[in-house]
């Protein structure tokens, strides 16, 4: 045993002298900007421990983690630091649109590679797309147009749209509206961070819509769900699994049973490697994970598989190995579109009781091989 | 519009503008009083909406809980008051301002340490969780018209503790001459202590009453707090009757402005655009209600001169 650890420590003084001969050595330097405190924190925690879960065990990746906030001057200052007193190769972790357009271009345009666990902004998928960017997550579209085919296909005619007022809601409702054939009853955009919301409710309830379609995440989705189910009324429930995730779930309870929500992933989707995924996050954190940490996953594992196959500082060559997306994503079948934006597909998910547990389950496929309509804009 | 709907919207706002009293009395109060400004106001509400979430989740009572959020509210009013507000009485505003928004990092971490990041379950007790129809056919969520009648019986038992009661004097002879009554013989620090507490409990009863039908979360008291500087400066700091009518009139206001706005728009405007120039001038129209009361009534409604 002490032999091991003896023999082990001077590899890693050898490792240590290698990385400073050659910059990295076969290790690549990660910096993880995510939100670890306020309100939106349990995202970012999700996605960092989904992405070290992936990485545990392996000593390719030397992880540099520091928290945003939410704010996006403190996410570029962040990034400034890690661009150039860390020396990282590789930028993740950004949880909100908002940051990382204030972060992102910036970084490409300083020549590092940024991988994004989460947000999607259209710039990015479009004209502002760059060969260093890569989206692992969805671009910010996806789940809502996915929503708008899955309600025309079963029998959802009237539908009652809500977002906040800000541009990822208006967004979100521009794209279900997008793929959605039925009547669009009324749409109400609220204040951001609202959360009372009985004027909207008794507005569903006087409407003639069969569907309420909405988009309010974090704490603003809690309590619509529990405000709503306190009301009576009695209609169908949709919307992305932004505010349906298991992090929140736990908070709503009861009051969200039987919504239908759309995601890339369930901790039940039949694929290689998920269901061991959900058990190690399980053991290793106590809590079921979310679709946030299974997108944490997800970029480790693409990160290391890119490893596998080329250096980080041969940047072409890197890029063609991110781009091959060789790596069993705990979504399935997993590829990259032309702007480095997924092709994957979105699920419809209803929230059911297991045992004690409010938590998803798949009950179809929404939109298969989705990838998003802004590919034919990037040019690079 | 139906009369229906619009009855509904009207308990609505009622309803949100009694929960924010119960916020503004203890600022009012508190600032009144002592003349503090406490921005740490809203993570007292929080810890009230954590000690009921923990408590029902244990117990399962929602009667604990709700003991339990006015007991730990009252006991973190009474701790920082003793450590760390006393400090601050003679200090100017802008220095009361940087310690008491350094207690709101200290409350929202410490929670964050305590609870963790995601945010807790309350609910509503089963007894109060569906709708009662009221007369007209109104259907109407049981537990909301609790939080109303809650709300009006703790202002009435204000009204009567500061217009009846020994204490009461002493807080409003407070108010209106800090030393004269120290010189009276009254024991004005440990005055001051009973006043931030019942503030903060009032505050910890709002969280609590609050987080059953909304999200208990870290950070979920400083929304609350804007909107209860709103209603203390426009009923007039200090006045407790003033923080009744200013709590009434923004959440009337804030629930007919988002409902009645884009409806009036509707009527000359294609409805999308309608919608989004509705919804924007709806989130002003309080604080547009807050300038007009300041230009007619510089010190709000009931303040003193």
């Amino acid at each position: 045993m002490k032999m091991k650890s003896l023999v082990a420590a001077a590899c890693m003084a050898l490792a240590g002298t290698a990385a400073l001969a050659d910059g990295h050595g076969g290790k690549l330097k990660v910096g993880m900007i995510t939100t670890l405190s306020g309100g939106g924190a349990g995202l970012g925690i999700d996605v960092r421990d989904g992405f070290l879960l992936a990485a545990k065990g392996s000593d390719m990746l030397d992880i540099v983690i520091e928290d945003d906030q939410q704010k996006p001057d403190i996410a570029v200052q962040l990034a400034d630091k890690m661009i150039q007193s860390e020396k990282v190769d590789v930028l993740t972790g950004i949880i909100w649109s908002n940051l990382a357009m204030a972060v992102v271009p910036s970084a490409t345009a300083q020549g590092k590679f940024y991988l994004s666990p989460n947000a999607g902004p259209s710039a990015l998928a479009g004209q502002g797309c760059s060969p260093l960017y890569f989206n692992v997550a969805w671009q910010n579209d996806a789940f809502y147009e996915a929503g708008g085919l899955w309600a025309n296909d079963n029998d959802i005619e009237k539908v009652f749209l809500m977002a906040p007022n800000y541009p990822a809601g208006i967004d979100g409702m521009t794209g279900f509206k997008r793929t959605f054939e039925g009547e669009i009853v009324n749409e109400v955009y609220t204040k951001l961070g609202q959360t009372d919301y009985a004027a909207e409710i008794a507005q569903i309830r006087a409407s003639d819509a069969d569907t309420v379609y909405f988009f309010l995440p974090g704490g603003m989705g809690i309590s619509f769900m529990k405000q709503w189910a306190g009301s009576g009324v009695d209609k169908n429930v949709m919307g992305p699994a932004f505010s349906f995730d298991q992090g929140i779930l736990g908070a709503i309870g009861e009051a969200a049973l039987g919504v239908k929500n759309t995601a890339h992933w369930a901790k039940d989707l039949d694929v290689p490697g998920n269901a061991e995924f959900v058990q190690a996050f399980q053991d290793e954190y106590g809590r079921l994970p979310s679709l946030y940490a299974a997108q944490g996953y997800d970029t480790a594992l693409l990160l290391m598989s890119a490893m596998g196959k080329a250096d980080v500082n041969d940047q072409d060559a890197f890029q063609a190995a991110l781009k091959e997306a060789d790596f069993q994503s705990v979504r399935g079948d997993f590829a990259f579109a032309d702007n480095h934006h997924p092709i994957q597909d979105i699920y419809m998910r209803e929230v059911v009781k297991e045992g004690d547990v409010v938590t998803n389950k798949i009950i179809g496929v929404a939109a298969s091989d989705h990838s998003d309509v802004y590919g034919a804009e990037c040019k690079m | 519009m139906t009369p229906i709907l619009l009855i509904e919207q009207v308990l609505n706002g009622l309803q949100s503008g009694i929960t924010l009293f119960l916020m503004a009395a203890g600022l009012t109060l508190i600032f009144g009083v002592m003349g503090l400004i406490n921005l740490a106001h809203g993570s007292l509400y929080m810890v009230g909406a954590f000690a009921a979430a923990a408590v029902a989740g244990w117990t399962g009572s929602f009667v604990l809980a709700l003991g339990a959020a006015l007991a730990a509210a009252a006991a973190a009013g009474m701790i920082i008051e003793m450590v760390v507000i006393r400090r601050l009485y003679d200090r100017d505003h802008l220095d009361q301002v940087l310690a008491t928004f350094a207690l709101i990092l200290i409350f929202s971490e410490g929670t964050r340490w305590v609870f963790g990041s995601f945010p807790l379950y309350l609910d509503v007790p089963a007894a109060l969780s569906g709708p009662v129809t009221l007369p007209g056919g109104i259907l109407y969520p049981s537990y909301r018209l609790l939080i109303i009648v809650i709300g009006l019986l703790i202002a009435l038992g204000l009204f009567q503790l500061i217009a009846r009661t020994r204490i009461g004097i002493q807080i409003r002879a407070g108010e209106s001459d800090r030393e004269m009554i120290a010189a009276l013989g009254v024991d004005i620090s440990r005055l001051y202590t009973i006043v931030f507490a019942l503030g903060a409990a009032l505050a910890g009863l709002a969280g609590a009453l609050v987080g059953a039908i909304q999200s208990v979360q870290v950070g979920m008291g400083e929304p609350v707090l804007i909107l209860a500087f709103v209603v203390i400066v426009i009923g007039g700091i200090g006045s407790i009757k003033g923080a009744l009518v200013g709590a009434l009139l923004v959440g009337l206001t804030d629930t007919l402005g988002g409902v009645l706005l884009p409806l009036l728009f509707g009527l000359f405007m294609d409805p999308s655009s309608a919608t989004t120039i509705g919804s924007a001038l709806a989130s002003m129209s309080i604080y547009i209600l807050m300038a007009l009361v300041l230009l007619f009534r510089p010190t709000g409604l009931y303040g003193g001169a």
